[in-house]
């Protein structure tokens, strides 16, 4: 009520702060959140599957539908699409209103459809993997026809999001939706860029726009902005709300925020090429795909800076609430990851990392670390608000799922460096008359004890998830009179 | 890097240092400005991007691979050129060297022993096991039958040409038949016979069986497996009155052999290795099995 503002005092107005704000649509939200949950379970335990598929390969179970290659674009899938993507909805669509003190463009309907239509498109897509219908594409393996509604919801999400920044009653956009509409606006060129395909017919088959090495870079152009867009920018605007509610302090620096987040958005999309090293791809594109990706070093850790220094005068909130905890360690993950992304993709480094299990590493402390982290603090945030409920369950709970999923993901990752470097040195040693030390097959079996350690890191890191779910039902099936204050239950 | 907007004044105020004035569902942001350290090494990455895209190959279209003249071809001629300056001049001797040849020299017998051990387990191991053991349908290599002769000319026919392999005219070719399948014997002559080929092996079983059998197998099988199953490396017949089974060698396994036969194939690997990596090929895996000379 930006009319009002001018005569009622602010401190009255402060009080009046829930009875003027606008109506807000919080039913999809609720729901996105609670799919959130669910699609992360799914996709932790699949991942756990797989995991322990390459280490005992007889659980392939001879079964077409459960072998390794159907079940890795479910768990990929499941865990960026449907986790990672559910709560991008939940967040955003929370946080859109919120900061432009506006009710949702198109309203519950709008947001009805967004989750219906979404977690359709997750469902097609997952089907489609366990009967083989695939394109082939990392990250993009759905066919034509998930495709084509996953594009209808999107741009639907477009309408909705952009529409409520549209009838904001706030001044100014907040950083947040930068980063939100930057994610939003992207993916749906990416998306639709690498889909382009001509259908077989009206099979699940379909031929791609371009071929060969240029089908290759567009792939990656796709796949590296997926994870700069979706898995980054996405989840930075998470964290420019979650971290400073968390702790209620002020952003660090404003101007920070506007020069990383122009920096990351225009040298993001560039950095695709650094997949494609010591490929077909012509050297020009290689070289210009590992110097972007070096000048995003800093623009990525403007980010980091943010979230980490708005803690500044409230490092005390560490101890006592183990939300919080989760946000900032996200943080630190994502400095680690994308400090290391840019060493990965200079050439050199390359050689050595890539194919190996040093990626799996990369992307799993990325994945398991930062957007897992974020999620995790939103969620423990956001629950007891979207409900109405004084506070979590069981705060103590919470900080056990903290470390169980922490020591998940040290497992996890130190078994991949090490797992990772050791196959990227097998394959280049030579012997001293000049042959290859050791055969392909024999860097795969020594991989063995690395990928038991691995899974084992993976039942934590479940472990962790399945304590929230409980945490979180129980905060939510609890009676309002029977809630305890978090504070009150701090271990 | 500057800002238009002025401290403003409720931020002040709650903060003691400088916020934008905005708010946000409670939200505030201070105007600090950028991190130095975090500028200058922004800066730093801009200027070794630069650098770079001087030294290697980064103009489209222009032909031009940078200061340093170096790309991904230049790098793995140079590495290819290396390796072949190195092991080229013995490879060479090799092509034009019997394996027999190659083992009585002591020198070449290591460089092919560790030559050949590379060979096989990128190019064998997938179906004969990493140290050559085998599976089934896969015989194993590192004992001392040999379906098609152990000897080094018999392994190196073998390799070149391969078994059954379709696109070579000198492969190692035999075709059991498929007695119950093509109805050249019943059902009960089948399992009379499987009785029969246990019993090479001292498998007791049905002893009437195998005796109905013994008939069955001198009739059927005899010509090409042997009298008594010692089978025949002329022509790929494996011995039946061992323990070594390539198919597996209990009863349901037998019938199904004699039923349905097995026709195994390996490439013929002529056309696909250098003829030196052939030759290694054979001297490791005639030190490997059971050696026929």
């Amino acid at each position: 009520m930006p009319e009002g503002s001018a005569t009622i005092p602010a401190p009255v107005l402060e009080r009046l702060h829930l009875s003027t704000q606008p109506d807000y649509v919080d039913g999809p939200v609720r729901a996105f959140a609670v799919a959130t949950v669910f699609w992360g379970l799914a996709g932790f335990a699949a991942g756990l599957f797989i995991a322990l598929q390459l280490a005992f390969p007889a659980l392939n179970l001879g079964l077409e539908w459960t072998t390794f290659g159907r079940l890795r674009p479910l768990h990929t899938s499941a865990v960026i699409f449907a986790f990672g993507g559910n709560a991008l909805l939940f967040s955003s669509l929370y946080i859109v209103q919120r900061t432009c003190r506006a009710r949702l463009f198109g309203g519950e309907d709008a947001g009805w459809f967004l989750f219906g239509g979404y977690n359709l498109f997750i469902v097609v897509a997952a089907t489609g993997y366990l009967l083989g219908i695939t394109q082939g594409k990392e990250y993009a393996e759905p066919e034509w026809y998930a495709d084509l509604w996953l594009a209808v919801v999107w741009i639907a999400y477009l309408v909705v999001f952009g529409g409520t920044i549209l009838r904001r009653t706030e001044p100014h956009i907040y950083v947040a939706n930068w980063f939100f509409l930057s994610f939003i606006i992207t993916i749906a060129m990416l998306h639709i860029g690498n889909n382009v395909v001509l259908p077989v017919g009206l099979s699940s088959r379909s031929y791609t726009f371009a071929a060969g090495v240029q089908d290759a870079m567009i792939q990656w152009w796709y796949g590296h902005n997926a994870v700069g867009f979706f898995l980054t920018s996405g989840f930075l605007g998470m964290m420019y709300y979650f971290i400073p509610k968390q702790a209620d302090r002020p952003i660090y620096s404003y101007r920070l925020s506007i020069v990383h987040f122009w920096s990351l958005t225009f040298l993001y999309i560039w950095a695709g090429p650094h997949h494609l090293h010591y490929t077909a791809l012509p050297d020009w594109a290689q070289t210009l795909g590992m110097v972007f990706s070096i000048m995003l070093w800093m623009p990525s850790w403007g980010g980091m800076i943010n979230g980490l220094m708005t803690l500044s005068g409230a490092w005390d909130k560490l101890r006592t609430d183990p939300a919080l905890r989760f946000s900032v360690a996200a943080v630190g993950f994502y400095g680690m990851a994308t400090f290391e992304g840019p060493v990965m993709s200079i050439r050199a480094v390359n050689a050595l990392s890539h194919y190996t299990d040093w990626t799996i590493g990369h992307v799993h402390s990325g994945a398991l670390g930062w957007n897992g982290f974020i999620i995790f603090g939103a969620l423990y945030w956001i629950v007891p608000k979207l409900w109405n409920k004084p506070g979590l369950y069981s705060t103590r709970l919470v900080s056990w799922h903290f470390w169980l999923a922490s020591l998940g993901i040290v497992l996890y990752a130190a078994a991949m460096w090490v797992a990772g470097i050791m196959q990227g040195l097998m394959w280049r040693a030579y012997d001293s008359l000049g042959f290859l030390q050791y055969s392909f097959v024999e860097s795969v079996a020594a991989m063995h004890p690395y990928y038991v350690i691995r899974a084992g890191g993976g039942v934590l890191y479940l472990a962790g998830a399945v304590l929230m779910a409980v945490n979180l039902w129980r905060t939510i099936a609890a009676s309002a009179a029977s809630a305890v204050p978090a504070t009150l239950r701090a271990a | 890097m500057s800002t238009t907007h002025k401290p403003g004044a409720h931020g002040a105020q709650k903060d003691g240092d400088n916020t934008t004035g905005h708010e946000w569902d409670g939200i505030r942001e201070l105007n600090t400005p950028l991190p130095t350290w975090w500028l200058y090494v922004f800066y730093a990455t801009i200027a070794f991007a630069l650098v770079w895209v001087l030294l290697y190959p980064a103009f489209p279209g222009t032909g031009w691979n940078g200061l340093l003249g170096r790309t991904a071809r230049t790098d793995i001629a140079e590495q290819l050129a290396a390796d072949r300056a190195q092991n080229e001049p013995v490879l060479a001797r090799l092509r034009g060297m019997t394996p027999a040849a190659i083992i009585a020299d002591p020198e070449l017998r290591d460089f092919a022993l560790a030559g050949g051990r590379v060979a096989f387990g990128n190019n064998c191991a997938g179906c004969h096991g990493a140290g050559g053991q085998g599976a089934p349908g896969f015989p194993s290599l590192a004992d001392d039958e040999w379906l098609w002769g152990g000897k080094l000319a018999d392994i190196q026919h073998s390799i070149e040409h391969g078994i059954r392999a379709p696109d070579d005219e000198n492969t190692r070719m035999n075709q059991m038949p498929r007695f119950l399948a093509d109805g050249m014997l019943t059902q009960a002559q089948v399992n009379d016979v499987a009785e029969h080929v246990l019993s090479l092996s001292g498998r007791a079983g049905n002893a009437v069986a195998a005796g109905r059998g013994a008939a069955v197998f001198a009739e059927n099988c005899a010509a090409c497996h042997g009298e008594q199953g010692q089978g025949n490396q002329e022509m790929g017949a494996p011995a039946l009155n061992d323990a070594i089974w390539l198919y597996g060698g209990d009863k349901a396994a037998v019938v199904r052999s004699v039923s349905f036969s097995r026709a195994g194939v390996m490439p013929a690997w002529a056309t696909r290795l250098d003829p030196a990596t052939i030759r290694m090929l054979v001297v490791y895996l005639h030190a490997l099995g059971g050696t026929q000379e």
